[in-house]
């Protein structure tokens, strides 16, 4: 067992366990907590598989953005949240089936694959010039500036359709001067 | 040396656990605490597979930051309809939100 396999199996262990502690939580604030130890186990994930710009991304926009707007949105709802009911719906079990039977299917699916064994190939050229790559890339007109501009349009909608639906009623109906 | 099939499993893992935490819990910020696992083990997926099969070519690291735009989106849009259903409403519980329900 290399030391990658023991910081391989560590991470595993350590994200998988902040996941189940994500959906089993009773208290909606430690959830969060508990998906951002996840979103930062990920990361490591992102670092073992040498792309270091994703890792940088994942930080900024998944524990940066995302787990904050979540903390926002459980803090806004507060009492609501904290409530004695049942935090599960009366079929869970139905969903614990469903995603044990996903997993088992997948778990014998993929280790029926012989090829999945082999290690990592080495990265064609040196590594620090993935990201310079990957900027080129993302506006290269024969490369992938066409998805890359649609991310944008769709960052920018979901930008303006956030605000407008989030608006109060009263002043929705100020500004946007519909009847 | 980590073989290729070592992170597909932990993904699968990780996004079974992900949708249980979507289909089980009540609270819809939960629901979408589940969608952003889900999301985070396609991503983990797309990077492996470009790491282990083609590191000549980045579309598998273009495609992860395509999936991070969709995920930053989906994440703004459905707090933002959260919050205004809880104005609305006075609930965030996904079964008392049922006004679209045949």
């Amino acid at each position: 067992m290399t030391v990658l396999q023991l910081i391989f199996l560590l991470t595993a262990a350590t994200t998988l366990a902040s996941g189940m502690m994500v959906v089993a939580s009773p208290n909606l604030v430690h959830a969060a907590l508990w998906l951002i130890m996840a979103l930062a186990g990920v990361t490591v994930f992102f670092v073992l598989l040498e792309a270091g710009f994703l890792a940088v991304v994942q930080v900024a926009v998944y524990i940066g953005a995302i787990a904050i707007l979540i903390i926002f949105a459980v803090m806004l709802t507060r009492h609501v949240a904290a409530d004695s009911q049942s935090q599960v719906t009366r079929g869970w079990w139905l969903a614990a089936l469903a995603s044990l039977l996903l997993f088992g299917g997948l778990l014998a699916m993929l280790t029926q694959i012989p090829t999945l064994t082999a290690g990592a190939p080495v990265l064609p050229g040196n590594p620090d010039d993935i990201v310079r790559d990957l900027g080129q890339s993302l506006v290269s007109l024969d490369q992938y500036v066409l998805p890359f501009e649609t991310a944008s349009v769709l960052l920018l909608a979901a930008l303006i359709g956030a605000i407008v639906i989030a608006l109060p009623p009263k002043a929705a109906g100020a500004e946007g001067g519909e009847p | 040396m980590i073989p290729l099939s070592w992170y597909l499993i932990f993904a699968a893992a990780l996004f079974c656990i992900g949708l249980y935490g979507a289909l089980a819990r009540r609270n819809s910020v939960a629901i979408i605490m589940g969608i952003e696992l889900m999301l985070n083990a396609v991503n983990i997926n797309l990077v492996a597979f470009w790491r282990y099969i083609t590191p000549g070519i980045l579309a598998g690291q273009v495609f992860a930051i395509i999936v991070f735009a969709v995920a930053a989106s989906e994440a703004a849009v459905g707090l933002a309809l959260i919050i205004s259903i809880y104005r609305q409403r006075s609930t965030v519980i996904a079964e008392d939100i049922d006004l679209m329900k045949w």
